[in-house]
């Protein structure tokens, strides 16, 4: 599994590269222009960066999180959700950039093969900036009544939440 | 809305801080933003490499050659929308480059095909809602961005979480559309 999982992205790479010279596409120019959004991609991300990891780091180190996690572990402890995830489970339909601060500050705190690193990895990469994606769609359309989408919506995000932490204790817990 | 969630962050940590007496908690500021700093620039590489990848694939028609072969099942999800061909292309294209996590084609073909489905009307209206739901949960085949995260945090294998979220979007898919179907009915 490790050595496949480790060679998947090169595998990937090289095929697209075949894929794109039999089709004549311009393969380096398509890599560079890709990086160019990559980079984008990256400036937009270091103000929530820069937003959100003081702010965590501040209440970390004030010692709040461990009197306040006897308060939540119940309800989450129920859910089989880690409650490290909290502040991510709270941005997640909000703001793209946020939940991936948040994400990104667990993955580096706990480590990435950790069991909370995983979890916020899956958490984020199975759910989507929910209640921004509806309000764009829903006035583009033109539409005032969105009815049962976002309660629907939200719905699927909290079975998201609670599959990705199942599954993660499955898989690596 | 993070306006409010960010100061209540630093409020809560500042009253913490001092009722516990540790009043070096300020340092952690400082602290955060060198580590994010950090975190960034580690992740600069991996995911210009990713955006490179898929940039590629984009070029390539992948896109294309998958929104022919979703046409089938998207069509009986969204009767109305497919019998107007704007709108179903539309569609079909923005559910592909969503598998594919093109999300800079996916969003303006998703708005395209929301506003000639609010053109089609009432009798579209419960597809317009189903079309957000498919949106607003996430579709995509391979989380570069994810793995690109994973990979600047030192991660043995970026990729390896994989198989756990192709499930969990697949149960969030699932119960999203579950759950509007059994809505739609209820609903008025």
């Amino acid at each position: 599994m490790s050595g496949a999982g480790t060679l998947l992205p090169a595998v990937l790479m090289g095929a697209l590269m075949l894929a794109g010279l039999t089709r004549g596409v311009d393969v380096y120019d398509a890599l560079l222009a890709g990086a160019k959004k990559g980079l984008r991609v990256c400036l937009d991300l270091l103000p929530a960066l820069l937003a959100l990891f003081p702010a965590i780091g501040l209440l970390r180190a004030s010692g709040l999180p461990e009197r306040l996690g006897a308060l939540l572990s119940p309800v989450f402890s129920a859910l089989g959700i880690p409650e490290e995830t909290a502040l991510l489970l709270l941005l997640r339909p909000l703001s793209g950039s946020g939940a991936m601060a948040a994400a990104s500050e667990l993955i580096s705190r706990f480590g990435p093969d950790s069991l909370v690193g995983r979890t916020a990895a899956v958490m984020l990469g199975s759910s989507e900036t929910t209640l921004y994606v509806a309000a764009v769609y829903f006035s583009a359309a033109g539409s005032k009544k969105s009815r049962w989408a976002i309660p629907a919506a939200l719905f699927a995000d909290l079975v998201c939440f609670v599959s990705s932490a199942w599954l993660c204790r499955l898989f690596w817990g | 809305m993070l306006s409010y969630a960010l100061t209540a962050l630093y409020l809560a940590g500042i009253l913490a801080a001092a009722a516990g007496g540790n009043a070096d908690a300020g340092g952690a500021v400082m602290e955060g933003a060198e580590k994010a700093v950090e975190f960034c620039l580690a992740l600069v590489g991996p995911l210009c490499l990713w955006s490179g990848a898929l940039e590629l694939l984009e070029r390539c028609g992948g896109s294309a050659v998958l929104s022919r072969a979703l046409r089938p099942a998207l069509g009986r999800l969204f009767p109305v929308s497919a019998a107007d061909r704007e709108a179903f292309s539309a569609l079909t294209e923005n559910v592909s480059a969503n598998l594919l996590g093109l999300g800079n084609a996916a969003t303006p073909a998703g708005i395209r095909a929301v506003r000639r489905m609010g053109e089609l009307g009432a009798g579209a209206a419960d597809e317009l809602g189903l079309f957000v739901v498919l949106n607003t949960a996430s579709l995509q085949l391979l989380p570069t961005t994810i793995a690109a995260l994973r990979a600047a945090a030192g991660a043995a294998a970026p990729f390896d979480i994989l198989p756990a979220v192709l499930a969990s979007s697949l149960f969030s898919v699932s119960a999203g559309l579950l759950a509007a179907a059994l809505l739609r009915r209820v609903w008025p």
